[in-house]
């Protein structure tokens, strides 16, 4: 049985933990023992996307401290995970001590899809059917991890039908502290981005991280039903 | 100036105008297929970028000894070569050739570079008149307007707005879905301007240092026009405009017009070295190439050095989610995008653009698509910190951000704010999530997220 760290993000744990939850049910479904380490909070990406360095390597070290004990840590959150496993690097590239540390943690650190069908090999009982999903790439999971079939994969696995959008890897326009600094911008663009899935007529939008769904839920209202891929897998375990 | 709440302020003018949405919308979605086209049809693109941009790195680690080979091969074929250290210098130093030799109007072809150094207000103010002859950047003259795009200045613009500038400008009124008419106007006034003028001013896309000739390349020949009608050529071009071969400049003309408007080859390509020789039937008695470095230098050895590998090729903007949106006079200078974001602070002064940075989600599309592979989110990363040290971000940002992550550091406190904040936010929860009043809205319309009754880490206790 393998052992997996959970971790969770700031943004599950205070705001959206069903995801978290889903996730557990998610890793203990597939045969994982799912440990949470309690001393992580959060990766630090908001501080290192807004350019305050000290605070940012300061949340990274504790992260990586929380987690060094584990050999697999998994996190439902392909910004979270880019952060842990490209920036941390980039971040303590320099600090003497924690270079190499920083490295260990990238090499063991995974996204949920990924993890699911490409370590674990996932096969769930697939009970859902009919249901029309377009899936949302996010952009460091698609563009920095190179994330773009794993989800896609996954989802069908749960057996969803996959509708493409037209730019389905389009941001949603939510960037952090952009989408506080700049709202009309972020605004419009989300605005795109659910236009482009209406069209679809897919029934679900789903995406891989809680950033995006949080933004794109604050603008969507009835439009559209907008979920995280960990509920959605979650839900062909039990239907 | 371009501050936060600059580019907010015009990029929500823009948002609100659907004419402009429109226009920028179909002729970045025209330029992205392009180049996606284009790109598809050679043998091996990524491998021709990845040649590419070790040659621009290469080329900048010994940018001196270019340009001063350069600068020989050009004296030799008979230009006079001018280095400007600032964009006043260029400035003054044009406008001295143009009264030098009395020119009363000068015809242009595209060039960022002069818009950069303000070259057509120190032109009038001398009493020359400057003309642009690139159909875009015409219009954008004729609509007092900055450019908007690299390539593409008048990317905003429909064509009856085009029309109706034509229109006044011929004083009568021209068709607006007749495109033929339109250029064919176009031309003839064109034309006129070009057999009047003293002096061609142009940018250079790309000099070669191994003959000293500098290339321009144009689609609407306006450009050969601008380098061999009038008496006097100056061509401008940035320190870093430069290859040494003939070889690497076929690379990157080859990556340029493909990048830009996905065409293999843009229609005319012209190769000036030096002034007209004695047995040339046609060109100008003087070739001017004015090497401007007005804040490039500060670049190479730091952080940003990487920005100087730029074509120029607009591929960046055209996939960019928030150029799509706010389009290019958000960014108040020539260079709008994400490449722009980058070279405005490092031209300009970030003190001065400190919005443009943050005018990013960081979503990397323009990496994806850059023919350099310029790393353009990491310097946008950069340039944050950089503000943030130097103290231009608003001081409750700065109080803020320190206190988020001091209580974030600290479980047990960030177990009290939770608390208080869970209570706080009862006021405002509609459908489980937060919709502020109106003018208190931080987020414009979008409705918040509320904390949820219980964190993970509860549930996790009882589950684990
Ligand atoms: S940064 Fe790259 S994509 Fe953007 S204009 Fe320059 S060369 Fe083209």
């Amino acid at each position: 049985m393998q052992r997996v760290a959970l971790f969770v993000t700031c943004l599950v744990d205070q705001v959206m933990p069903e995801i978290g939850i889903a996730t557990v049910r998610l890793l203990r479904a597939a045969g994982c023992e799912v440990v949470f380490p309690e001393a992580q909070t959060c990766c630090g990406q908001p501080f290192f996307n807004s350019g305050f360095r000290p605070e940012a390597r300061r949340l990274a070290e504790r992260t990586i401290a929380a987690f060094e004990p584990f050999d697999a840590v998994v996190a439902p959150s392909g910004s979270c995970t880019t952060m842990l496993r490209v920036e941390y690097p980039h971040l303590l590239g320099d600090r003497p001590g924690w270079a190499h540390r920083a490295r260990e943690l990238a090499a063991k650190t995974y996204e949920l899809s990924e993890f699911l069908t490409q370590v674990l090999d996932w096969d769930p009982p697939r009970r859902v059917a009919g249901v029309r999903v377009a899936y949302h790439d996010s952009c460091h999971m698609c563009r920095l991890l190179g994330l773009r079939e794993p989800p896609r994969d996954a989802l069908r696995r749960a057996g969803y039908d996959l509708v493409e959008m037209q730019e389905p890897d389009r941001c949603c326009g939510f960037g952090g502290l952009f989408s506080v600094r700049m709202p009309e911008v972020s605004n419009a663009m989300t605005a795109e981005k659910l236009a482009q899935a209406t069209d679809t007529g897919a029934h679900v939008l789903a995406t891989a991280d809680p950033g995006c769904l949080m933004q794109m839920r604050g603008l969507a209202r009835e439009r559209v039903r907008i979920e995280h891929i960990a509920t959605l897998l979650a839900a062909s375990l039990e239907a | 100036m371009v501050s936060v709440d600059d580019f907010r302020r015009k990029a929500a003018e823009a948002i609100a105008d659907a004419r402009m949405q429109g226009a920028l919308e179909r002729a970045t979605a025209k330029f992205r297929e392009g180049r996606t086209r284009a790109l598809a049809e050679l043998p091996d693109a990524d491998a021709l970028r990845d040649h590419f941009k070790r040659v621009r790195a290469a080329t900048l680690a010994r940018l001196a000894e270019h340009l001063e080979t350069f600068e020989q091969n050009a004296l030799a074929a008979g230009a006079q070569v001018h280095w400007c250290e600032t964009a006043e210098d260029a400035a003054r130093l044009i406008t001295a050739l143009a009264a030098q030799h009395g020119a009363r109007l000068a015809v242009k072809s595209k060039s960022m570079t002069t818009e950069e150094i303000h070259l057509n207000h120190a032109l009038e103010a001398a009493n020359v008149q400057p003309v642009e002859t690139d159909l875009g950047e015409w219009i954008i003259q004729l609509a007092h307007e900055p450019p908007s795009h690299i390539i593409g200045p008048a990317i905003h613009k429909t064509r009856e707005q085009v029309a109706a500038l034509f229109s006044r400008e011929v004083g009568r009124p021209l068709p607006p879905d007749d495109v033929g008419v339109l250029t064919a106007e176009a031309r003839r006034l064109l034309r006129e301007k070009f057999l009047a003028a003293g002096i061609g001013i142009s940018g250079v896309n790309v000099a070669v240092a191994e003959t000293g000739s500098v290339v321009l390349v144009t689609n609407e020949g306006n450009g050969r026009m601008v380098t061999s009608v009038p008496p006097v050529h100056v061509a401008v071009m940035g320190i870093e405009k430069i290859v040494p071969t003939w070889r690497d400049a076929a690379a990157w003309l080859a990556l340029l017009a493909r990048s830009a408007t996905g065409q293999p080859m843009s229609i005319y390509t012209s190769v000036i070295t030096g002034p007209a020789r004695a047995e040339d039937p046609d060109g100008p008695r003087e070739v001017h190439i004015v090497i401007l470095d007005n804040g490039r230098s500060r670049a190479l050895a730091s952080p940003f050095e990487e920005a100087l590998q730029c074509i120029r090729c607009g591929a960046c903007l055209n996939v960019c989610p928030v150029y799509r949106e706010a389009g290019g006079h958000a960014y108040g200078n020539p260079y709008s995008g994400p490449i722009g974001a980058i070279v405005a602070p490092l031209l300009f002064g970030v003190e001065a653009m400190s919005g443009l940075p943050q005018a990013s989600t960081l979503c990397g599309a323009c990496l994806d698509v850059c023919p350099a592979r310029i790393d353009i989110p990491r310097m946008l990363l950069e340039w944050r910190a950089v503000e943030v040290e130097r103290r231009l971000v608003p001081w409750y940002e700065r109080v803020g951000e320190r206190l988020a992550a001091w209580v974030l550091a600290h479980p047990r406190l960030l177990r009290l704010v939770r608390r208080l904040a869970a209570t706080g936010q009862r006021l405002f929860l509609r459908d489980g999530q937060i919709r502020l009043p109106g003018r208190w809205h931080p987020a414009g319309e979008r409705d918040l997220p509320a904390l949820a009754s219980r964190p993970f880490r509860d549930w996790w206790r009882e589950n684990a």
